[in-house]
């Protein structure tokens, strides 16, 4: 078990035939994701990867049956895509695209708000349960099936969480990378919903950054809600306070946002909190025996 | 991306926001003339500097006569002003702002800005404007006043009216108060802003509602489809190597310590800080050489981050998803060959193939440190340092 995404995934592209497109559904593809095509407009009736080429996400999802999407289209069109793939009703659409206007995912997020499909990202690595469906870019090598579920703000951290649990022998259930922007699709909350309800999941790990309250947010839920023990790591102790302009920023988030202030809310929730990055697997370790 | 206030208000202004008449000035004749073509009896002068804080450092000064603008001009351009957030160096004004001053009878805080929470652009205001407003939400907050916007609609006339009766207008500022808020809305919705801050909103004069300070900060993702935003960027006021760095597609900012980090990633990289801090280092800067990093770019990370004359080792933390350990590699060893780098070089390699990468290290002949994981990187940082020289 995994959560959602496993060997039955019928996953399409979008922005298929460009280069990162290319890049990466190559990797996909020998990872043994279930890639059935992709979206290229212009390019619909073309081959690519040996797999079908569609000018729209309606077309593909008709012809293949595809249930989710990964989206690697240049970001001043990502939006459009992510609601293409909403609109042709997509389960799970996983946006990789850095850089996407914050006011386009606004909108974004408004419009996804009232359909059925569940957005991963943007700016983020992706989903992979291990072994059985990559999407996204991430060094499918470094994972292993195992019980422990990841869940990060951070792309690169989430490697370095699978790289631990890996070593150690854990191995992971599903890791999710959500992304850094301060408006994106699923939360810590969501994921951890997601993870308590999946009896292959037996721990989970929380790969929180300084900034925004979600991090808070997600303690919150953890003490209310999650059984499985968790262990966390947030980065940014010794990053120096931002340079900023104006007050509204600090009046909105109130007290949070500081790593500590969110170390003290995960401790406070029951959560394992390491302090140093090189310790997450250890951390997952020590949470599991308690 | 932050403009100026003299910038803000002219955007403003574009929009139907009542601010003060005034004129930029870089000289202190200019400063003069400003006033006396304004007109009036009293003028302010207003140092545009980016950073916040301008009149705990003395950057807002009224004068009473023309001779009193000069002063005041003289005063402040060509100076280093120093505010609570500009650092002990402070920051060079170029140009000062120069308006006829108005009578306040009140002022009033108003902002807008994206919470992260809601995922909405969410209005803020307070009757208690012009005080140190973070203290007034901190302690008091039900003095702050919040509305968020659904994007479906945008800002709707009766949320800005249940602000301004909330904050304590009446009459026919209530009216007023919503064509402002409507306007602010739209000059940011527009221009892809992040932040509007107007502080003091004031009442003045016979009782109109003006916006004394602008403070407009907006998305640098968004300067592609923003000309005439990406035209009032002032590079002066930046960091010249994180200007150089953003130039390359690099993110860099300038620390206090000694150990320069190069790392793929934000995440990674604060955590890489957190590492050395962890074994007791101080990290020189933080730097993301971001995703897909070809080796001219990894080169031109070495390049900025040497420009920092304090850093004593260095250490490449690279955990490659899209980009790939090879082509850091040789972006590793064309700095070396290139740049007769005369530091130490801790570097650790994961991901994508990270076999080619560390084969091309280890068939250079370049003394690279070369780490296992995080934790041996910090190890192997903080052991080279303490058997260098200081």
């Amino acid at each position: 078990m995994s959560i959602l995404v496993d060997e039955h995934t019928r996953v399409i592209c979008q922005g298929f035939t460009g280069a990162q497109g290319t890049f990466h559904s190559t990797q996909a593809l020998a990872y043994g994701t279930r890639l059935v095509g992709g979206v290229t407009p212009g390019k619909g009736g073309q081959m690519h990867l040996g797999l079908p080429v569609f000018d729209t996400v309606r077309n593909a999802v008709t012809a293949t049956g595809a249930d989710a999407s990964m989206i690697y289209v240049p970001a001043a069109y990502a939006a459009d895509a992510i609601l293409e793939a909403a609109a042709a009703s997509i389960r799970l659409i996983v946006c990789i695209t850095e850089g996407i206007p914050v006011l386009d995912m606004l909108r974004v997020k408004a419009v996804l708000s009232g359909s059925a499909s569940r957005l991963i990202g943007p700016n983020c690595p992706g989903i992979i349960s291990p072994g059985a469906c990559k999407i996204g870019i991430m060094p499918g090598n470094i994972h292993q099936p195992g019980d422990i579920g990841i869940v990060s703000r951070s792309g690169t951290l989430t490697y370095e969480a699978v790289f631990q649990t890996t070593r150690n022998g854990l191995g992971q259930s599903t890791c999710i990378g959500i992304g850094g922007d301060p408006i994106h699709g699923l939360g810590f909350v969501d994921c951890l919903e997601l993870f308590e309800a999946d009896p292959r999941t037996r721990g989970i790990v929380l790969i929180g950054e300084i900034g925004g309250a979600d991090e808070e947010r997600a303690a919150d839920y953890i003490k209310a809600h999650v059984s499985k023990p968790v262990a966390a790591y947030v980065a940014g102790v010794t990053a120096p306070a931002g340079k900023r302009m104006g007050h509204a920023g600090a009046i909105i988030s109130g007290g949070s946002g500081t790593a500590e202030a969110k170390i003290a809310a995960l401790q406070a929730a029951g959560v394992t909190v390491v302090r140093s990055p090189a310790e997450i697997g250890m951390g997952m370790d020590a949470a599991l025996k308690r | 991306m932050n403009i100026h206030e003299y910038q803000a208000k002219e955007l403003l202004r574009e929009y139907g926001v009542r601010v003060p008449p005034g004129r930029v000035a870089h000289t202190v004749d200019n400063a003069a003339t400003a006033a006396e073509e304004l007109g009036g009896e009293r003028w302010v002068v207003k140092a545009q500097i980016h950073a916040g804080g301008r009149g705990k450092g003395g950057g807002i000064r009224v004068a009473g006569s023309i001779d009193e603008v000069r002063h005041c001009a003289d005063q402040l351009i060509g100076r280093h002003l120093v505010t609570p957030q500009t650092g002990a160096a402070g920051r060079l004004v170029q140009r000062v702002l120069v308006e006829r001053a108005c009578r306040i009878h009140k002022e009033f805080y108003l902002g807008l800005v994206i919470d992260r929470g809601t995922q909405r652009i969410t209005v803020i205001a307070s009757e208690a404007g012009g005080m140190d407003i973070e203290e007034v939400a901190a302690r008091h907050p039900g003095r702050i006043v919040r509305e968020a916007v659904d994007p479906a609609v945008g800002l709707m006339d009766f949320q800005c009216r249940k602000i301004a009766a909330k904050i304590g207008l009446t009459g026919r500022q209530i009216p007023e108060a919503t064509k402002l808020m409507q306007a602010l809305y739209r000059c940011f919705r527009d221009n892809d802003a992040l932040l509007a801050e107007i502080n003091p909103l004031a009442v003045v004069d016979e009782g109109q509602l003006m916006a004394l300070d602008a403070k407009m900060s907006f998305d640098g993702n968004a300067l592609y489809r923003r000309e005439q935003i990406t035209a009032m960027r002032d590079f002066d006021e930046e960091d010249p190597k994180e200007v150089e760095a953003t130039g390359h597609g690099l993110n860099y900012i300038a620390l206090d310590g000694d150990v320069g980090c190069i790392v793929n990633g934000a995440g990674l990289a604060m955590a890489t800080m957190d590492a050395i801090s962890f074994h007791g280092g101080k990290p020189a800067n933080f730097l993301d050489v971001g995703g897909g990093a070809s080796p001219e770019k990894v080169e031109n990370a070495f390049r900025i981050v040497l420009q920092d004359p304090s850093v004593r080792i260095i250490l490449v933390n690279i955990f490659a998803g899209i980009n790939r350990c090879d082509w850091i590699a040789e972006g590793l060893v064309q700095a070396m060959r290139d740049l007769k780098i005369g530091v130490p070089i801790v570097v650790r390699l994961a991901g994508t193939n990270v076999d080619a990468g560390r084969a091309i290290l280890a068939a250079s002949a370049f003394p690279f440190i070369m780490a296992d994981n995080l934790d041996d990187a910090a190890t192997r940082v903080m052991a080279t340092l303490r058997a260098a020289p200081a």
